[in-house]
């Protein structure tokens, strides 16, 4: 419960910390609430005009009470009067965006499904592809099973995804025809297999980068746990071997994969920016980067926000999950 | 001592010659290759132990005790092609009942191991699994080798918590082994390695890393559980207190091979070796200033650069290695010294100091 409440107020002091960002560097790249204003007059405004318009927009008002503002919309939405007309943005008002003329909630709720298959298929492979190679690794230390997997994993964490996804989808989907293209996504209510398919190959590509690091990370402890009195208990009990390793060796080693795969999986769905743009799929990721790309800073508030909620959520839940698998951290 | 009449004539007790003991190590070599040359942990170790009797097996760090129980348990890592890292490299013979065990499949032992023959471990509580409930541990050592369900097994666990003094064992199943104490840990590790009731029971120092006041208390319940249960037990311990209190015969171990070995009795009253003269005078007395110290002197096999009668025998120290050879019945001694020379040197010069 304490936790919980943490993980609120942690939530509140970012969008805050984001809200100065986004408030304070225009202006230190020498904005004025005018020039910012001149956006959303026509071309023919005059100064009168523009400084009204300002005002309007509230952009006048001290940075406190713009947040309040921007706060008060997620809760009971606001309106932007910018002189020649009035854009409505219902509740739960995350920003508007001036440019496409749509509110940033809907847009953001539209594509975070996309992000989310994306993450949740890709993590599933890579988590299980990820600590088998890496238990695999560990026990037959020294072989060829265990140089092959560390170096293919090396490749995996050095090859960027634009290159290994632009490889792949030349390969699979134009010259095999066995994947979907790029661009493809199909809801998962909508059709289930078809959703698994478009995706397959992004998942793979996306899971290939992490299951390398997965790898190396399971490896490194299951090495350190093997070593531990309490598996020559478990040998000594006459324990098969594989149950030592199942129920005594990677409770132990999975303890750091746990940790980083909480960090991992929260950063993604905040926006796998280089995958989506990659495959082309229409996610947070390539909302964001479409945000930067027309300066359209509501979107990239929008954005950061819902990223930085998914990376506390997940960070609470690995914390949580830490009590699960770790008796001893667990709370009194 | 490969031949089976000196075989017996050393390792044998009188009356028990052609009897077959419960527990028999023959010429046990436990060798590790190592980048710096073969480690050979035990060299040649011959030992027997009849069932419900204890053996103590006593000397300094790296002497090889705990390799030679684990050399028993079959816990070692065997050398495999597969792996590029060497493991132990076992010879000599060890019959279990009979059952010589280092000729059989790893998977023949795995079965032996928990339900024949069982292990107490050192430190308590990094030899049982931090993640699992102390029941969850028990009832796994009792599952792997009974076929009952959960229930039964919880219920046994509950019972041997509570034989080895648990209180309230029906709550403290539940436990995880961080919320024990030290003694109760060791209790509960006892529980486990009893609750398939193995005859053999092999306890690696299964005091030392306990409080002083409950280091009494384990050695009890040891023995206590031991002629209830009638197992043998083998006491791996540096300390010569704990051997007094548990063992009827005992193996003294130096760098991988036995120095001397006879019953208690004789260990303690007649000690044959310059090295167990060491090790008795080493045990600590408050009732004396600047008692008498082993000397730290650096080394490893063989003893004689440590040895401080090693200059009576016409340097044959430095060039031939001693075996072990018999000075009254069940007592053998591996030392150059001859029998009424080491008579007169512990009369005369150690027991009175001690």
């Amino acid at each position: 419960m304490r936790r919980l409440l943490w993980a609120v107020v942690l939530l509140i002091v970012l969008s805050m910390v984001t809200f100065s960002i986004f408030y304070l560097v225009p202006r230190l790249g020498g904005a004025t609430p005018e020039t910012l204003a001149a956006r959303y007059v026509g071309r023919a405004a005059t100064a009168e005009t523009v400084h009204l318009t300002a005002e309007k927009l509230g952009l006048l008002d001290p940075v406190i009470v713009q947040y309040w503002h921007w706060l008060k919309g997620i809760f009971v939405g606001a309106s932007y009067d910018y002189g020649s007309g009035v854009e409505h943005c219902p509740a739960p008002c995350l920003g508007y965006s001036f440019i496409t003329k749509q509110p940033v909630w809907p847009e953001l709720l539209d594509r975070a499904p996309v992000t989310i298959s994306l993450v949740v298929g890709a993590s599933i492979i890579w988590l299980i592809a990820g600590v088998s190679i890496g238990v695999i690794s560990a026990l037959r230390r020294g072989t060829v099973f265990d140089r092959g997997a560390m170096g293919v994993a090396l490749a995996g964490v050095s090859l960027p995804i634009f290159f290994t996804g632009l490889v792949s989808l030349a390969f699979f989907s134009y010259r095999l025809g066995i994947t979907a293209p790029g661009g493809t996504f199909v809801p998962f209510s909508q059709n289930p297999a078809l959703w698994a398919y478009s995706l397959l190959l992004p998942w793979i590509t996306l899971a290939f980068l992490f299951s390398a690091q997965y790898a190396r990370l399971t490896r490194a402890g299951m090495l350190e746990t093997m070593s531990e009195d309490y598996i020559r208990t478990a040998r000594a009990k006459g324990l098969p071997e594989r149950m030592v390793i199942l129920k005594h060796a990677l409770r132990g080693a999975l303890t750091p994969v746990l940790t980083i795969f909480g960090l991992d999986v929260g950063l993604l769905l905040g926006g796998a920016i280089l995958t989506e743009k990659t495959f082309s799929l229409n996610g947070l990721g390539k909302y964001a980067y479409d945000g930067i790309v027309s300066g359209d800073l509501p979107k990239i508030l929008g954005v950061t926000l819902v990223a930085g909620f998914f990376v506390i959520m997940a960070n609470l839940i690995v914390d949580l999950l830490y009590g699960v698998i770790d008796p001893r951290v667990r709370l009194e | 001592m490969t031949t089976p009449a000196l075989r017996d004539l050393v390792i044998r007790h009188p009356g028990q010659l052609g009897k077959q003991p419960f527990l028999e190590v023959v010429d046990l070599k436990v060798h590790f290759p190592t980048d710096d040359g073969l480690v050979k942990s035990v060299d040649g170790l011959s030992f027997a132990l009849d069932r419900g009797r204890t053996l103590g097996i006593v000397g300094e760090s790296g002497s090889g005790k705990s390799v030679t129980s684990l050399a028993v348990m079959g816990l070692h890592t065997r050398p495999s092609s597969e792996r590029t890292r060497p493991g132990a490299q076992l010879s000599g013979e060890i019959y279990l009942d009979g059952d010589e065990l280092l000729s059989k499949t790893p998977e023949y032992v795995r079965s032996l191991r928990g339900k024949r023959m069982a292990m107490i471990f050192q430190d308590p509580l990094s030899a049982m699994n931090p993640y699992h409930t102390v029941g969850q541990q028990i009832i796994e050592a009792y599952r792997i080798h009974n076929p009952v369900n959960k229930k039964v097994a919880r219920k046994h666990a509950i019972d041997m918590l509570g034989r080895v003094g648990i209180p309230e064992p029906s709550r403290r199943i539940e436990s995880y082994p961080h919320q024990f104490s030290g003694g109760m840990r060791q209790r509960a590790m006892i529980a486990m390695s009893l609750s398939c009731d193995p005859d053999l029971l092999i306890a690696d120092e299964p005091t030392t890393a306990l409080d002083v006041t409950v280091q009494a208390q384990i050695l009890d319940l040891i023995r206590d559980l031991q002629s209830e249960f009638n197992s043998s037990v083998v006491l791996i311990t540096h300390d010569l207190g704990v051997v007094a209190e548990l063992a009827d015969d005992v193996l003294v171990m130096y760098a991988g091979r036995a120095m001397e070995y006879g019953s208690a009795e004789q260990l303690f009253n007649r000690p044959a070796h310059p090295y167990t003269w060491g090790l008795l005078g080493s045990i600590p007395r408050f009732d004396r200033v600047g008692a008498e110290r082993l000397l730290a002197i650096k080394g490893t096999p063989p003893f004689h650069p440590r040895c401080g009668y090693a200059a009576r025998n016409g340097g044959l120290s430095e060039d031939v290695r001693p075996e072990l050879a018999p000075v009254e019945p069940g007592h053998t001694v591996a030392c150059h010294l001859s029998p009424t020379e080491r008579e007169q040197i512990w009369e005369h010069e150690i027991a009175p100091k001690l």
